[in-house]
């Protein structure tokens, strides 16, 4: 611990993701409902701008890679924060409609809970 | 006489709808909240009544404002239903008058030529005939022009015409040929008899010298009776219910009614009110320039009378009200929009033909839990200020606008402070338009403490999406200002000195702030005060959305910029040195869609601004030095 802090960061525990058996769920049902979703190259203009991210660690981009790997549980947080003044619609440069995205997933969560995805 | 039963099937079907109608108003009445009952009962006893008596001849009769639009629409209408109205006021008193009673039901005056064959020869009756003919010309002429607008719609200056259910079809036909049977059945007795004025006569003698008109006669009959009484049962269920409705909304209207924030009889009433005539679609930018056909106010409410589940119509919208200008009913299809919006999600529940019928409606819904939470805003301790700027999430990406903002604030000597200048707080209405009130509350709260304690008089604000939250959600003791106003009263005070810029400029309304607050003149008078100000095509009430609007959370960006580049195509029709917009959402999606350089107002006035006194001596000694070295 002591260590760790004198270089002023620590190591992270090592994870890993099985993209085989990650929960797909929530990704299929964004893309389904915002099919431009797939356009993200996670550029990060939209964390850089937001106006929910400049008060609370919201962040679209570290967003747009938990519905992939179908990480559900800090999703789920994560989904409340945005004020859908949709700046990082207007930043994006791949026309992606950012705020929808939010939404969808948002809604897959709800319907996650109700068993109906 | 046996063959007077053709009746019977006219008589069933009227009886029915007015009893229906009745008993269907009373139940809207009824569900009334109590301060609307109050109003539509004040209202039945005073001025709007006469208002109301006014606006359904003038509107539910001669269709003025479809006139307006386009004459030979606004004739088809007319000549239905004033043509229809007369020639049941002058039925009436025809029967009254030349029957052998008084006081007829009015089965007798529809059916008048059955019962008096020979009527009409001469003197007055003869005149009266002619005069009765001359109603069903009319009528006749309008449906002629109904049939062609069915197949072309282009003709009557519509770019598209409504979809409909197989209901409203049958009903549709049931219409159509209401009239050509009274024209046949009318014929025939006459043609029989030998009676008839120029229509009824002419066609009547025609048929007869090759036809047995005398036994013809009844089967037409029969079929206008049909074609009225089914005519009649479909309507509380087809789109013609609009008719009747439509006289229960007008009075409800002018009685001080409005839609409000939550479903209620109004919205019902007015749901029932839509005649899908189409006159929003054909206005609707997402319809002509973005390729969208399906989402329309005519569609929007159709799904919501079919109880249908339309989510995905309600969501894709613009919100931009161009569709509520043009409303000839002058249904307020934004807050319908809206308050369908925070209903969110629906069960598709298509109700059977029967339970259409039915007087009151459980829709089904799905209870909205919140979605957002922003319980980790921390609350600020602002230092106070008389004025204090706030620039919206909008203005921060355009920083133009808000350099131009404190460049203008200072040189009138404002004293004001910047309440968002380190990133503020989203003013709430984007949640508002997609139907999260309650999330939005938490907002509203949050920037409202701000405000209060700074203490401020006024409000500046560079975004029109903020201006209308502010105006119409906030409870604020400060004077809430869109710069465009503020502008405006800084110039008419005398604290703003300003040049002339030699430039020609057309002015785009946004949405949210001519149509959405009202304010068409102060950007105006702001802009000829310092520009030469040119006219655009379609302004004011009838402005165009740019499409980048947040009222939509579902549309593709590809066709948002499919209706920029239209709008501002229609904008520089009169090739403009500067497009002015006083939205910075606007000027964003402006920018991308035209060569015409965009501005906001802000900036526009500040580039007016006179340089600071050293810059300006020191451009002068320059300048007198070139001169003298020149010459």
């Amino acid at each position: 611990m002591d260590q760790a802090n004198k270089f002023g960061f620590t190591i992270n525990r090592s994870r890993l993701i099985d993209y085989d058996r990650s929960d797909r769920k929530v990704r299929d049902y964004v893309t389904l409902m915002e099919p431009s979703f797939r356009l993200c190259f996670a550029c990060g203009g939209c964390a850089a701008t937001c106006t929910a991210g400049y008060h609370k660690s919201f962040n679209l981009r570290r967003m747009n890679t938990l519905i992939r790997r179908g990480e559900i549980e800090p999703l789920r947080e994560e989904v409340t924060r945005c004020m859908l003044c949709g700046k990082c619609l207007l930043v994006c440069p791949r026309g992606v409609n950012t705020r929808n995205v939010v939404a969808a997933a948002a809604a897959a969560i709800r319907k996650l809970d109700r068993n109906e995805l | 006489m046996n063959s007077e039963l053709f009746i019977i099937p006219f008589n069933l079907g009227l009886y029915f709808i007015l009893i229906y109608s009745v008993v269907r108003s009373t139940v809207w009445f009824r569900d009334l909240s109590r301060s609307d009952k109050l109003r539509l009962q004040r209202g039945f006893f005073g001025r709007p009544f006469m208002q109301s008596i006014r606006e359904i001849f003038m509107e539910s009769l001669l269709h003025r404002k479809i006139f307006r639009k386009n004459p030979v629409l606004g004739y088809m209408h007319m000549s239905l239903a004033f043509g229809w109205f007369l020639l049941i006021v002058f039925g009436t008193i025809e029967a009254d008058f030349f029957g052998e009673r008084h006081l007829n039901p009015p089965s007798h005056a529809i059916f008048f030529r059955w019962f008096n064959p020979g009527h009409g020869d001469t003197g007055f009756a003869s005149v009266y005939n002619f005069w009765m003919d001359l109603l069903l010309a009319f009528i006749l002429s309008g449906l002629l022009l109904a049939m062609i607008k069915r197949f072309i719609p282009g003709m009557m200056g519509m770019k598209k015409t409504t979809r409909h259910t197989w209901v409203d079809r049958l009903a549709l036909i049931s219409l159509w040929l209401i009239f050509p049977a009274r024209l046949f059945a009318e014929s025939f007795t006459c043609g029989a008899n030998g009676s008839g004025s120029f229509l009824t006569g002419n066609l009547g003698a025609t048929l007869a010298s090759f036809l047995p008109a005398a036994q013809i006669a009844p089967w037409f009959w029969w079929l206008y009776s049909l074609a009225l009484g089914t005519f009649f049962f479909l309507l509380p269920v087809s789109r013609y219910f609009h008719i009747p409705v439509e006289l229960f909304l007008i009075f409800m209207r002018n009685s001080g009614i409005t839609t409000g924030d939550r479903s209620s009889s109004y919205t019902e009433v007015q749901t029932h009110a839509c005649s899908s005539c189409g006159v929003c679609i054909s206005v609707c930018q997402m319809s002509y320039a973005a390729g969208i056909h399906n989402i329309q106010s005519a569609y929007f409410i159709k799904g919501l009378r079919n109880d249908r589940d339309i989510s995905a119509i309600t969501a894709n919208c613009l919100m931009c009200g161009r569709c509520e200008e043009v409303c000839p009913v002058g249904i307020e299809l934004g807050p319908m929009r809206l308050i369908e919006r925070r209903q969110g999600e629906r069960q598709d529940s298509i109700p059977g033909f029967l339970e259409r019928y039915s007087l009151t409606r459980k829709r089904s819904t799905i209870e909205r839990l919140p979605t957002q939470s922003y319980s980790y805003l921390e609350r600020e301790d602002p230092a106070r200020a008389d004025v204090l700027f706030f620039a919206g999430c909008m203005t921060h990406l355009t920083p133009s606008v808000i350099a131009a903002m404190k460049k203008i604030m200072e040189s009138a000597g404002v004293r004001y402070r910047f309440m968002d200048e380190k990133g503020g707080v989203c003013c709430g209405r984007p949640l508002m338009l997609a139907g999260r009130d309650r999330e939005a509350r938490e907002l509203i709260n949050h920037n409202s403490d701000i405000i209060w304690k700074s203490g401020a008089k006024i409000l500046v604000t560079s975004c029109p999406i903020c201006y209308k939250v502010f105006r119409e959600s906030y409870y604020l003791e400060a004077q809430v200002m869109h710069h465009s106003e503020f502008m405006k009263n800084l110039i008419e005070e005398g604290s703003l000195r300003l040049g002339y810029l030699h430039r020609k400029v057309v002015y785009h309304d946004p949405c949210e702030l001519g149509r959405g607050s009202g304010i068409y003149e102060d950007p105006r008078s702001v802009i000829s005060y310092v520009a030469e100000l040119q006219q655009a095509t379609q302004e004011k009430n009838m402005s165009l959305c740019c499409g980048g609007s947040l009222g939509n959370l579902t549309l593709a960006s590809g066709k948002r910029a499919l209706i920029a580049a239209d709008a501002a195509k229609i904008l520089t029709q009169s090739s403009p040195d500067e497009l002015i917009t006083a939205c910075p959402l606007c000027k964003k999606t402006f920018v991308q869609a035209t060569d015409t350089k965009v501005s906001d107002i802000a900036e526009l006035v500040a580039a007016a601004l006179p340089e600071p006194a050293r810059k300006a001596r020191s451009r002068i000694r320059r300048m007198t030095a070139r001169t003298l070295a020149d010459g």
